[in-house]
């Protein structure tokens, strides 16, 4: 649809900055610490966008330009800071990400960071210093995480004799979703490599004392290792061959790479679970099929409650298209699928997934904001939004309930700990899915049905 | 307990208070040290704040989306009526523009958005790049304004062209600009203006009931549920009541300097700092001395009222200790009182942006063993709580969930409040959530208190 007025500016963005998606990679580094190259207000703005989500103290440096910083590049600031972070956090990797402002200036961070090996070696150990370029003016958040996550590979993994290993980049999903695919991968008994895992930097216990760093994350030395793997599994398909983790390891050591979408849905899940299989020369063990015949199961229980709802599902392009491929095996209609990234591949990637997505008259819109998603509502007329809290704005003004997921969850309890992934993070999707349409007539109905 | 050192560079910001000992000043009013992990933001931060809650006017970010994004519907400043404020707008600069410039898509993004949400005016946040890749945001603001006749004011707020005040400053600025250009006919001589209130949680309605109670009229509330015209005539009320100084005396001198009107500094927290906000505007206006007569029979009902509401709370409280870390140190003042009229302590005390004069105040209002920090960091920050065993911390977002981390009680006393904090009914509110979150049962379990790890 044609927005009513001419529409140049971003209105409502469904979509956040780089360097925001790098900062979150970097949390998921045993002993990590992010540090943003550019002003202040980055790392800080970041901080409380992720806090707000994941209820987790977070701490980003920054180097803290000034004027004279940008004039006369930031090469005294980015060693000043690094020299302080290192001091103050004692960390083993410190995550640098550019921002615009350092990008625009043209800083040379690799050469700062070289220089700054050579200025301030004092003996003791240096943290290792990865750098991932997130320009705030190309892409959005899901770029800076998969920035992040190929520089942690490349800076880290080395030629290492073959091992029973496997990697897993598992894409930018919930703290939740890691311990489940950690799970799976314990019980498949398989050595592994997860990257990023901040199943506990952004979802852990409570201190006695304050950690610069929280506990937990993928350690440096494991990252090493993914050079040996004997596969790498990455979860997304729309990656840009550049920033895949996977493709790298591939193209440098030859680890062959398995490209999956994020595994939602029975069918999804199950090429999942038969890659695992393959790779493991392994049975998956009892309890995840009994996971998915309850799922199963639940899909008889509730699929007429479901079948032929018109949703809008909207977020980071690989949530769009796991969730649709899901969606179209309940029964669902996504009538428009959105995100605010723009990787090109988004309407071919849902189509491998549904292939009669043209006859069903599912809409594929990439790069659009929360009011071009509101103008498509305003005709589609869905029953339900699905994504993330920042969709809300819309849904009260237009009277559409809206199912959270993803991240950011800013207006709701738990969103780290809500699953999306496998049999375990479909069936809660699916309940929660169910729900939504039980709850919504079950409130239109004046009977007031206490059986539904 | 591992030792937490301090950074060098960092030591003149803190200070304790000690018997005795006589300490140079404290350091401040600094740029932020590199790499320390500042709860600061930065030049944007400090003028999107201020001008915020203008509600029917239209702000635009001119730059990346970040800025845009992360300030999207983020205070709780309410409005009366339009909602303009807590839409975003962003010209999102993608790697062309900045290039090849933005000035095109400014000035297209402007003109669609004034003939789309028909504003009272329009606001143009400068971000960080804009300034290097040279736009020359005034001449597209000029050239916007005279095709559309609304104002169309540049912000200039490059991230990094000073600290968060100088975004204060540059939001001020703008106003100035607005301020003047409307009528002042039929404006009483007993008017205000009330400064650096922000409407959170209606908390400006509270206020400015309070005062048209007493007879006055509020001509403008900068920038709390904020109305162009509102502030275009500002000029034509009598006195300036200042409160969030940090944000705001830059304003207030302004216009003294130019229209003559003197102002004051006030707080709305705390009954002793709220009272004294509205006698110290009533002493103002000695020709009418029913205005302090009203000024004191608000104050004598509301006390009456709460202060026996007040004391359930200070029954548990008592004894009890807090940190403060919040934006400005004004705000410290009100709270120090608040906590002590609930039988609370405070064991640590700090601002992001206070000033020399405020930590001189601050040094004198505290209780020995107090400790004063100037732009500090959450490991200073944790350092100190459980050094001195608070049982709450008063801070924003960013400072929340290191207290629950360590197992302690938390009060919001930032923009994301949704529950009034001033006035006298803030009070009871306030003193109601210090309670609720201090003595919850929840701390049984934390490893702060003997729980397991």
């Amino acid at each position: 649809m044609k927005h009513e007025h001419a529409k140049t500016a971003t209105q409502n963005a469904c979509k956040l900055c780089n360097p925001l998606g790098a900062c979150l990679a970097f949390r998921g580094i045993e002993n990590c610490v992010p540090f943003l190259h550019g002003s202040q207000g980055c790392a800080t703005y970041i901080r409380r966008y992720l806090i707000s989500h994941y209820k987790e103290p977070i701490d980003i440096a920054s180097s803290n330009f000034h004027e004279e910083t940008a004039v006369f590049g930031g090469s005294h600031n980015l060693k000043i800071g690094l020299k302080n972070v290192s001091d103050q956090y004692k960390p083993d990797v410190i995550g640098v990400a550019t921002t615009c402002l350092s990008e625009t200036i043209g800083d040379d961070v690799p050469m700062i960071l070289r220089e700054y090996k050579k200025e301030f070696k004092n003996g003791s150990p240096m943290p290792i210093l990865i750098h991932a370029s997130t320009p705030s003016y190309q892409g959005s958040h899901i770029d800076g995480f998969h920035a992040a996550v190929h520089a942690s590979v490349k800076a880290l993994a080395e030629k290492m004799p073959w091992q029973r290993l496997i990697n897993l980049f598992p894409n930018m999903v919930s703290p939740a979703d890691m311990r489940y695919l950690k799970e799976i991968l314990e019980d498949f008994g398989v050595p592994y490599m997860m990257l990023p895992d901040y199943s506990q930097t952004m979802d852990g216990g409570p201190w006695a004392e304050y950690h610069r760093i929280p506990p937990g994350g993928t350690p440096a030395s494991a990252i090493a290792t993914a050079a040996s793997a004997m596969a790498s599994i990455e979860f997304g398909s729309t990656i840009e061959a550049s920033k895949s983790a996977a493709g790298y390891l591939d193209m440098m050591f030859g680890v062959p790479a398995y490209h999956l979408p994020l595994p939602i849905g029975i069918n999804g899940s199950d090429k999942f679970f038969s890659l695992l299989e393959t790779l493991t020369s392994q049975k998956r063990a009892e309890k995840y099929e009994d996971e998915r015949r309850r799922l199963v199961d639940a899909y008889a229980d509730g699929h007429k409650y479901v079948f032929d709802k018109r949703v809008i599902i909207y977020g980071e392009e690989d949530l769009v298209i796991g969730m649709t491929a899901f969606l179209r095996e309940i029964g669902i209609l996504p009538v428009l699928c959105a995100s605010g990234g723009k990787s090109g591949l988004l309407k071919k990637r849902i189509g491998e997934l549904v292939p009669d997505m043209d006859e069903l008259g599912i809409k594929v819109r990439e790069g659009v904001d929360f009011v071009d998603i509101e103008d498509e509502a305003k005709i589609l007329q869905p029953d339900f939004l699905i994504g993330n809290s920042k969709g809300y704005t819309m849904s009260r003004k237009n009277n559409i309930p809206l199912l959270r997921l993803g991240f950011p969850i800013h207006d709701r309890f738990g969103g780290q700990r809500m699953h999306h992934l496998g049999y375990r993070g479909t069936q809660e999707l699916f309940d929660r899915i169910v729900n939504t349409v039980i709850e919504q007539r079950q409130n239109a109905s004046s009977i007031g049905y206490t059986y539904m | 307990m591992e030792q937490i050192g301090i950074l060098e560079g960092r030591q003149k910001q803190i200070f304790e208070k000690r018997k005795g000992t006589t300490q140079a000043d404290i350091a401040c009013d600094t740029s932020s040290l590199s790499g320390s992990v500042s709860q600061r933001a930065c030049v944007f931060c400090g003028s999107r704040v201020v001008l915020y809650p203008v509600a029917d006017a239209i702000h635009l970010v001119h730059g990346p989306i970040g800025c845009a994004a992360y300030t999207w519907d983020i205070r709780g400043a309410v409005s009366s009526g339009p909602e303009l404020h807590r839409l975003s707008f962003s010209t999102d600069l993608q790697e062309m523009d900045v290039i090849y410039g933005g000035e095109k898509k400014l000035y297209k993004s402007l003109i669609e958005l004034i003939e789309q949400y028909k504003p009272k005016a329009a606001f143009i946040y400068s971000t960080c790049i804009v300034g290097l890749i040279g736009d020359d945001i005034e001449a597209v603001c000029k050239k916007v304004a005279r095709e559309t006749g609304i104002p169309v004011l540049p912000v200039h707020s490059e991230g990094f062209k000073g600290t968060k005040k100088d975004g204060y400053k540059a939001a001020c600025h703008a106003l100035m600009k607005l301020i003047g250009t409307g009528s002042t006919e039929d404006i009483s001589k007993y008017s205000i203006n009330i400064l650096g209130e922000f409407n959170l949680a209606g908390e400006a309605w509270i206020i400015r009931q309070y005062y048209e109670k007493m007879g006055i009229e509020v001509v403008a509330t900068l920038t709390g549920d904020g109305r162009i015209d509102a502030v275009r005539r500002a000029h034509g009320a009598t006195l300036n009541v200042v409160q969030c100084s940090g944000s705001m005396t830059w304003l207030a001198k302004e216009m003294e300097e130019k229209y003559g009107i003197p102002y004051i500094r006030v707080s709305y927290f705390g009954i002793e700092d709220m009272s004294k906000s509205l006698y110290d505007v009533a002493v103002k206006f000695p020709d009418r001395p029913d205005i302090m007569e009203a000024a004191k029979l608000i104050v004598s009902e509301e006390v009456k009222t709460l202060y026996p509401s007040l004391q359930k709370f200070k029954k548990a409280l008592t004894g009890k200790k807090a940190a403060i870390y919040v934006g400005g140190a004004f705000k410290t003042f009100s709270l120090i009182k608040a906590l002590r009229s609930i039988g609370m302590s405070v064991v640590l005390a700090g601002s992001q942006t206070g000033n020399k004069d405020d930590y001189a105040r601050l040094k004198e209002m505290c209780d020995e063993g107090t400790v004063i920090v100037d732009d500090s960091n959450p490991v200073e920050l944790s350092k100190f709580i459980l050094e001195k065993g608070a049982d709450l911390l008063i801070g924003g977002v960013k400072e929340r969930p290191i207290a629950f981390k360590l197992g302690i009680g938390f009060c919001d006393h930032n923009h994301e409040r949704k529950i009034p904090l001033a006035g006298f009914i803030g009070m009871y509110n306030f003193a109601l959530e210090v309670y609720q979150s201090v003595m919850s049962p929840v701390w049984q379990f934390a490893p702060r208190k003997g729980g397991s790890l």
